[in-house]
């Protein structure tokens, strides 16, 4: 089979623009998390959360295309435009050899908070002619073919917090089977608006003060934003193009808990990890960090744990565990894209982010969770969890090189 | 306990049980009434839509002090102090 690597990596969250200052900022240990700022946010009684601030749409794009941009596609368009420069592509090498695949679980959601505010509230008989096209969950990897000229298979997959994996995982198979040459891949999300919040309120999940992942003081989730958009190809055609390849796409996998619609299952999560390593040939002994799915919410935390301890045995003792989602929030469908950002630093900085909030041990929580200061370690192998709502689980495997 | 809001509860609980009102007891716990994660939230929803009332309640914490669930008679005194106005501490004093 062929190998597949990364060759291009890029984001915009809650903690910076681009990879490199988002890899900065979680080596500090620095939250993106603070007070919420939209209309109607003063309703809210959730009013935290990881937002993007100081980005300007206006500079980055001009009126017509904006006019067709939800801020998910916008943070895409960001992320994907930084991946294809580090990979050293201006477009496609092979148009139709190459494709998109992008996560979200709210695609344009504040388009359409917006439009249902101005007929349902303002009592407007109209919305903007562009609604449906700037909507949609795949307007982000439509544009991000157009822009780049991907003339090879391009979609959205939406699977709540768990996006992100599949895409990239997707996007690999993809690859590796030679389906195609080349793929961008990640995730994006922008469902921080006073719909998108009062949704999620109601649920009853979500933390008023913080996110402490695995610390025994933890009280729910904090959402986040932003996207994360990776270039993945064959070892082979970045090698020959003299593309520097970040880490390689070792194992993937994913299932489906086919129990509770959102209460986690410990079987579940554990048959997912078991599956990434498998797939990668990789034994529980070379991975030398784990980015968790680590809500910090009462529950995933406890079970992720468990399931990495029923897949590790007693290697769960040695491997640092770190839930980045304290930093830049749980960015729901891009989640998975912004911390593939905190996997290639382990494996090419050797800097391993911390879990930052961690104040109090949890006796159910027991692993090595980096508390608080990031930590150099030599990192070969690294795995990502993602756990979704729905009990839909996909994990990476990959490899430094 | 108000007779009105305990009628109004135990038929909140009820129904999200797939009781009748009358097989409720307030020594009873949601658990013993097979409510799992998902049936509690219905249950707060309900409960805020018919007395118009917020009530504290963060499913990370659900023994949390603020809003007692620990039995159905716990629930209707919560909801009593919650609909008198009394503090979220109070409804457990």
């Amino acid at each position: 089979m062929r190998r597949v690597v990364i060759s291009g990596a890029g984001t915009i969250n809650a903690l910076a623009e681009g990879v490199e200052a988002t890899q900065a900022a979680m080596a500090q240990g620095r939250t993106g998390i603070g007070p919420l700022a939209f209309r109607d946010s003063e309703r809210l009684s959730i009013r935290i959360g990881a937002q993007i601030h100081d980005f300007d749409a206006t500079r980055r794009f001009s009126a017509s295309q904006l006019a067709l941009y939800d801020p998910f596609t916008q943070y895409a368009l960001v992320a994907g435009e930084e991946a294809m420069a580090q990979a050293g592509l201006e477009r496609a090498p092979d148009p139709a050899r190459w494709g998109c695949i992008i996560g979200t679980a709210g695609g344009g959601h504040t388009t359409a908070n917006n439009a249902y505010r101005a007929v349902f509230a303002e009592g407007k008989n109209r919305v903007h002619p562009f609604t449906v096209p700037k909507l949609m969950g795949n307007a982000a990897p439509s544009h991000l073919s157009i822009r780049f000229g991907l003339q090879g298979p391009s979609f959205a997959v939406a699977t709540a917090c768990a996006s992100s994996n599949h895409a990239i995982g997707l996007a690999f198979q993809m690859v590796r089977s030679g389906m195609a040459e080349g793929m961008l891949a990640g995730g994006a999300e922008a469902m921080l608006n006073f719909g998108g919040l009062k949704a999620w309120e109601g649920l009853r999940v979500m933390s008023p003060d913080g996110c402490r992942p695995f610390s025994a003081d933890r009280n729910g989730m904090v959402q986040g934003e932003g996207a994360g958009v990776f270039v993945i190809e064959t070892l082979e055609s970045a090698q020959a193009r003299g593309a520097l390849p970040l880490a390689e796409i070792a194992g993937f996998a994913m299932n489906s808990d086919a129990s509770d619609v959102v209460m986690p299952s410990l079987d579940g999560a554990a048959a997912a990890i078991a599956g990434a390593l498998d797939d990668a040939g990789m034994a529980p002994g070379e991975v030398g960090y784990i980015n968790a799915h680590g809500t910090g919410t009462a529950a995933n935390d406890r079970i992720e744990t468990a399931a990495i301890r029923k897949t590790f045995g007693a290697a769960a003792d040695n491997v640092p565990v770190s839930a980045t989602k304290a930093m830049h929030g749980h960015c729901i469908g891009g989640t998975g894209a912004v911390e593939l950002v905190a996997c290639l630093m382990a494996l090419r900085q050797g800097v391993i982010a911390p879990t930052i909030n961690y104040a109090t041990p949890d006796p159910d929580c027991d692993l090595d969770y980096v508390p608080n200061a990031a930590r150099r370690a030599q990192v070969g192998a690294a795995l990502s969890n993602a756990f979704a709502f729905g009990g839909l689980n996909a994990v990476l495997a990959l490899r430094a090189i | 306990m108000r007779p009105d809001v305990q009628e109004q509860v135990f038929s909140i609980i009820a129904r999200e049980a797939l009781r009748d009102p009358s097989e409720l007891t307030p020594e009873m716990t949601l658990e013993e009434l097979g409510l799992d994660s998902l049936g509690l939230v219905e249950v707060i929803f309900a409960i805020e839509e018919t007395f118009d009332v917020s009530v504290p309640f963060n499913a990370n914490e659900p023994s949390s002090a603020q809003f007692d669930i620990s039995s159905v008679g716990a629930i209707v005194r919560a909801v009593e102090h919650l609909v008198t106005g009394a503090s979220p501490s109070a409804a457990v004093a």
